[in-house]
């Protein structure tokens, strides 16, 4: 039964068309970007304190998930030949063309890093490539929040403010348990101490989210998005403790931080399929707009 | 809203009060040009979906029957640029009827009233599409519309999230993201666009915008005059979340009866507050990796 036109909706369609970008290419690229982005920055201090093995790993890893990004990227547009079309200008007010740009610099410098710590060759052109990447890392790990965030998407544009810290933190708990996985315990301890800074932040900034969402923060907890969510939080906790507990284990370490992984990428699919719910239902649109007017609030908060 | 929206939004080409088409650097342009829709004067014809769809050359995109009244087309999208909108509300209790003439949307003694509409891109003062858009594709013409070069698009789909009104769409097959041009290429001829051409009623009035802002304050107080209390102009006032549309509406009852936000703000407007979250959340991925490598990465004995 089609339901009737009713005078909240016009028989229930969504009023906003639901994100044309495709899972797993996207949330996908939100998890790899964030672990390559952070995984370049932990590279760069690890090398400063002669932590080679770490440092080589996390370079190796970074290069890998911006090379597997790219792919995703690409596949992901409509017209995939004209991917190019993203560097013919540079746009401020628009994430993607700053994610662009962003993205031409750091994988480049994230490729020499890692081909020069893995060869042996060329030790001062890594390091500047390392350089390079680590401080391109920070905006490449960040600036996908402000990507989804600069939507009409309910879900994704009421939580700017917090996002950006969730993608950080996220992004450190991957680059984390990249490292735990990667070396042995015994050079692990900064991946692990990265890790736990990332998830604290990556919750608490989760938490402050959902709070000031209030009733709009529906789509982060209930079907998919809800139960993405959830499994992320599981893992984030059980690979936190496996970190602190793996003690000279390399299993259990290992285990700990593919655990750590996988809670970074299930976030980042919790948080993309909340934005799909919430874009959806029109009531996600239409009743925060119309409180709004009703209480004469200015539109920009 | 804060002078540093302001002044990101000047960079990007549109500002609000301002005229679009100057701030987009077209020198000595034509007036602004727009729609002005009178939805009380509309017979859901659809001339203006069939006038639409042939002079763009607008694909086929569904032989449905949807039970939305007599709506088929369902809404806007990649192909279809205009939509013709049904709303059956029988027996509205409590309300006086109004003048038996069409003009007034025919109610019937008990209240009822049969709403149409024509729905289109509202062409606005700050486009969040335009804004997003990373390749440049999207750009304002000299005529103040907002147009999507179809040679540049890579359907990135960006546009499509961004839009508050859901209007712009990618296109299935064809991979680009497509829209209402407000017939460009007539607009460039001295004609006037297809869908005003055919209306028959001339809900649909094309000219500048200007012109066509003093004829709908006078027309709805010509309805408010005449006991048509529901009826109000949408997308006018360039003090709303979009700095006004090009493409307004005169309706006789809520936006979101006829699908449409209440209370749309373009989405660039909070775009400085999430750069400035970015740059925190990167400078605090950073400090999180140099806390973490603090203490050395020689291993542990």
């Amino acid at each position: 039964m089609v339901p009737k036109a009713s005078f909240d909706s016009y028989y229930g369609r969504p009023v906003l068309k639901e994100p044309a970008w495709a899972s797993p290419e996207v949330p996908g690229y939100l998890f790899l970007g964030g672990l390559a982005g952070a995984s370049s920055v932990l590279a760069g201090f690890a090398q400063l304190s002669g932590n080679r093995e770490l440092s080589r790993a996390a370079k190796a890893g970074a290069a890998a998930a911006i090379g597997l990004s790219m792919l995703a990227l690409v596949d992901d547009l409509g017209r995939p030949a004209r991917f190019m079309n993203m560097l013919r200008v540079l746009k401020v007010t628009s994430p993607m063309s700053v994610g662009s740009w962003l993205l031409a610099a750091y994988g480049p410098a994230a490729g020499a890093a890692a081909a020069s710590a893995v060869t042996g060759r060329l030790p001062a052109g890594g390091a500047a490539a390392t350089a390079g990447a680590a401080a391109l890392g920070t905006g490449v790990a960040t600036y996908t929040a402000a990507l989804l965030s600069d939507t009409a998407v309910p879900a994704w544009h009421e939580g700017h403010r917090e996002m950006p810290y969730v993608f950080a933190g996220s992004a450190a708990t991957a680059a984390g348990g990249l490292g735990m996985l990667a070396v042995s315990p015994a050079h692990a301890g900064q991946a692990v101490r990265f890790a736990v800074l990332g998830a604290a932040t990556e919750l608490t900034a989760k938490s402050v989210l959902l709070r000031r969402l209030g009733a709009a923060a529906e789509p982060y907890q209930q079907g998919l998005a809800g139960r993405l969510m959830e499994s992320g939080e599981v893992l984030t906790a059980a690979g936190l403790a496996g970190a602190v507990l793996a003690g000279r284990s390399r299993a259990a370490a290992a285990v700990s931080g593919a655990a750590l992984m996988a809670a970074s990428a299930l976030t980042r699919f919790g948080v993309f399929e909340a934005g799909r719910a919430s874009a959806r239902d029109p009531k996600y649109t239409v009743e925060p707009q119309r409180e709004r007017l009703r209480s004469g609030a200015a539109p920009v908060a | 809203m804060s002078t540093e929206s302001a002044r990101l939004l000047t960079l990007a080409g549109t500002a609000p009060g301002l005229d679009p088409a100057a701030r987009a650097g077209h020198l000595d342009h034509p007036p602004r040009m727009g729609f002005f829709t009178d939805t009380s004067v509309c017979i859901g014809c659809k001339a203006c979906e069939v006038a639409c769809k042939e002079w763009n050359a607008v694909p086929e995109n569904g032989l449905l029957l949807t039970g939305m009244s007599y709506d088929n087309s369902v809404g806007l999208g990649a192909s279809t640029w205009r939509h013709v909108a049904f709303i059956e509300q029988i027996g509205r209790p409590g309300e006086a009827p109004a003048l038996p003439s069409s003009a007034a949307g025919g109610q019937a003694a008990d209240g009822s009233r049969w709403l149409m509409s024509s729905d289109v891109c509202k062409h606005c003062t700050e486009a969040a599409c335009l804004d997003v858009c990373p390749t440049g594709a999207l750009m304002r013409t000299e005529f103040g519309t907002v147009v999507v070069q179809q040679d540049v698009c890579n359907g990135c789909g960006y546009c499509v999230s961004a839009c508050p009104f859901g209007v712009i769409e990618r296109r299935e097959e064809d991979g680009r993201a497509w829209k209402c041009t407000l017939c460009y290429d007539r607009l460039g001829a001295g004609l006037e666009p297809a869908c005003a051409k055919a209306c028959p009623t001339e809900s649909i009035q094309f000219g500048p915008v200007d012109e066509l802002r003093v004829r709908a304050q006078q027309r709805v107080s010509e309805l408010r005059d005449a006991g048509v209390a529901g009826a109000r102009l949408y997308g006018e006032d360039p003090g709303d979340g979009v700095g006004g549309a090009g493409a307004f509406f005169l309706l006789l009852d809520e936006p979101e009866v006829y699908g449409l936000p209440p209370d749309p703000v373009v989405t660039t407007r909070d775009l400085p507050r999430m750069w400035r979250h970015v740059a925190t959340a990167g400078a605090a991925l950073a400090l999180g990796a140099l806390a973490a490598c603090l203490g050395g990465g020689r291993p542990r004995p």
